[in-house]
């Protein structure tokens, strides 16, 4: 079907069988007060030319910066041939497609995909994707209030080691739903949820979300954290970063009973670093609980000639028949990333990431032995980590941060922005994507601005 | 045509409800219910022990076409759910009346079961949507 606009004499006489004089006449039910008189702020226009040219100069501008802030969001190699597939025509689709059974193709790749995701995160069943890790997080505390029978309560245990910005993108999306956070605070010694904190009395929570590695990048002790959630009747959310599992315990391994929801950002799988994504959000979860599970799910079957084949299941939960009483408004997947990802898992395959991961945690053990050798750096907490943790800088880490910036080195995440109480403290991590010789250059650079 | 038994009571949201000899009640979907929503693939029971009022939704019956709430005919507490239907939702198409039925209540007060529709009234109703 070929698109063809609007001429001026179709647009003339569609107003004259409606009666409108102008296309500016449909729009008189909208108050002035509330229209917008132009957009002050934004230049007039520039010719392709001119934009090729301006966004070109900006590029230069910032520079190949050396990257050793994480904070969420991780700088990793990503193998050519993951975005060469990924753009093909065939997959090149930012969503579950419409009429999803007659694209098997993408129907396959989706399954394949919610099957590495149950893998990697040791639970039973996955979504085919949510938008990212922070509005995966939010959907994982709604369908643990549905989901969790032996308790009616709305409130959930969300400690402050979980990413800043997550707790406010949840807060923004569940507060009109009468759901209450309650922060538990963390242990200033060891960057860990704190034990004391966790109520005392048996109480009436719906879950407790535990960050795994959490975002000073420490190790939880999720074993105990999970046993201790289910002795209270509370769901166990692990929101993980799936890279970290190819090396730690699955969330499905966790305590007695293992983790109910499990989510996270999959970004770290084969998703370029870009400021306002798009990245992906990945969700599992017990059999148990699918039918609380938002978003699009793809199942396998066979057809009537009893060949496989691939097709959307559990759509009765879904906003196109359920309406209002729908899981979720997440009526799509992150289709395109979602296939980025799917393709840098199979080319890296169960031993490849486990050696990217434990590259990732070398370099990073590395960058801690050289960075805390300089005169008054050290480490902040004194827990295991993944590939990223907190240093304390003798004075001023903002301005710090700013003078490596101004040399083309990320120096990590100012956490004082996030946590007052943290003053001078800065999140770093390397990633298997940094060489010794790039450890060196940073160490050396920070030493010289500190001493 | 589907089947009303004459000796139950019914609501215009298409529950059945049976007064027991203890004065609980027994609750399902009709048969015309179940006609409409087509085969049945989960069932998901109230909690026992749980109160809802009238007219509160305490269940979920999910077709191949739909998931449907199930309506709370009388206020009272859930006494008993039917747990065969984790494993066989298809009761529910089979036999509405008989092992099909979701949960059993105490309700507050039995007499207004009076309040509800008789099998001639439902039948109407059932008849005039199908038009």
């Amino acid at each position: 079907m070929p698109f063809i606009p609007h001429t001026e004499d179709d647009i003339k006489t569609m107003l004259e069988a409606i009666g409108v004089d102008s296309i500016e006449q449909l729009f008189d039910e909208i108050p002035a007060e509330l229209r917008s008189s132009g957009l002050k702020t934004v230049p007039l226009r520039l010719s392709e030319m001119e934009v090729s040219r301006l966004i070109r100069d900006r590029a230069t501008q910032d520079g190949q910066a050396l990257c050793f802030a994480g904070a969420g969001a991780y700088e990793h190699h990503i193998p050519a041939a993951v975005w060469e597939l990924t753009t093909r025509g065939e997959f090149y689709s930012a969503y579950t497609p419409y009429q999803a059974e007659a694209s098997q193709g993408t129907l396959q790749l989706l399954y394949e995909f919610q099957s590495m995701i149950a893998t990697l995160t040791g639970m039973e069943v996955a979504n085919a994707s949510l938008y990212d890790g922070a509005s995966a997080l939010a959907e994982a505390v709604l369908m643990a209030v549905r989901a969790n029978r032996k308790s009616k309560s709305k409130r959930i245990l969300m400690p402050r080691t979980v990413h800043p910005r997550y707790r406010k993108v949840v807060h923004a999306i569940v507060k009109n739903q009468g759901i209450i956070l309650e922060e538990v605070d963390y242990d200033r010694a060891h960057g860990i949820i704190n034990h004391n904190e966790l109520p005392k009395e048996p109480g009436d929570f719906a879950a407790l979300v535990i960050p795994q590695p959490n975002f000073f990048g420490a190790l939880e002790d999720t074993d105990e954290l999970c046993n201790w959630a289910h002795q209270h009747n509370a769901l166990v959310i692990g929101v993980v970063n799936p890279m970290s599992l190819a090396l730690l315990a699955p969330p499905g391994a966790w305590g007695e009973s293992g983790a109910d929801i499990v989510c996270g950002e999959g970004q770290p799988l084969g998703i370029p670093l870009s400021f306002g994504g798009p990245y992906f959000g990945f969700m599992s979860c017990k059999q148990a609980l699918v039918r609380q599970m938002p978003g699009r799910i793809i199942g396998r079957t066979v057809d009537l000639d009893g060949k496989p084949g691939y097709a959307l299941t559990l759509q009765a939960r879904e906003q196109h028949i359920r309406r209002s009483k729908a899981t979720s408004n997440i009526c799509t997947n992150q289709g395109l990333m979602t296939t980025a990802a799917t393709i840098y898992m199979a080319l890296m395959g169960a031993e490849g990431l486990e050696s990217v991961a434990a590259h990732c945690h070398h370099n990073s053990r590395l960058l801690e032995d050289k960075l805390t050798g300089l005169h008054g750096v050290k480490r902040l907490f004194d827990r295991p980590y993944f590939h990223e943790f907190a240093i304390q800088l003798p004075h001023d880490g903002a301005n710090i941060l700013q003078k490596l910036a101004d040399r083309h080195i990320v120096g990590g995440f100012d956490l004082a922005q996030e946590y007052p109480e943290l003053e001078n403290a800065v999140l770093v991590c390397a990633t298997e994507t940094k060489t010794a010789q790039d450890i060196e250059a940073f160490v050396a650079e920070l030493g010289e601005i500190v001493s | 045509m589907s089947q009303i038994p004459e000796d139950l009571k019914y609501t215009k949201t298409h529950e059945w409800v049976r007064r027991e000899s203890d004065n609980t009640i027994t609750v399902g979907i009709t048969d015309h219910a179940q006609n409409l929503l087509g085969d049945m693939v989960f069932i998901e029971t109230p909690e026992v022990g749980t109160n809802y009022g009238e007219g509160d939704d305490c269940a979920v019956v999910e077709s191949v076409k739909a998931a449907s709430d199930v309506y709370c005919p009388i206020t009272g507490e859930i006494t008993a759910v039917n747990e065969s239907l984790a494993d066989a939702p298809e009761m529910v198409n089979k036999d509405p009346y008989g092992d099909g039925w979701l949960f059993k209540l105490q309700p507050e007060d039995i007499e207004h079961l009076e309040e509800l529709l008789d099998a001639e009234a439902y039948g109407e109703l059932a008849a005039s949507e199908e038009h």
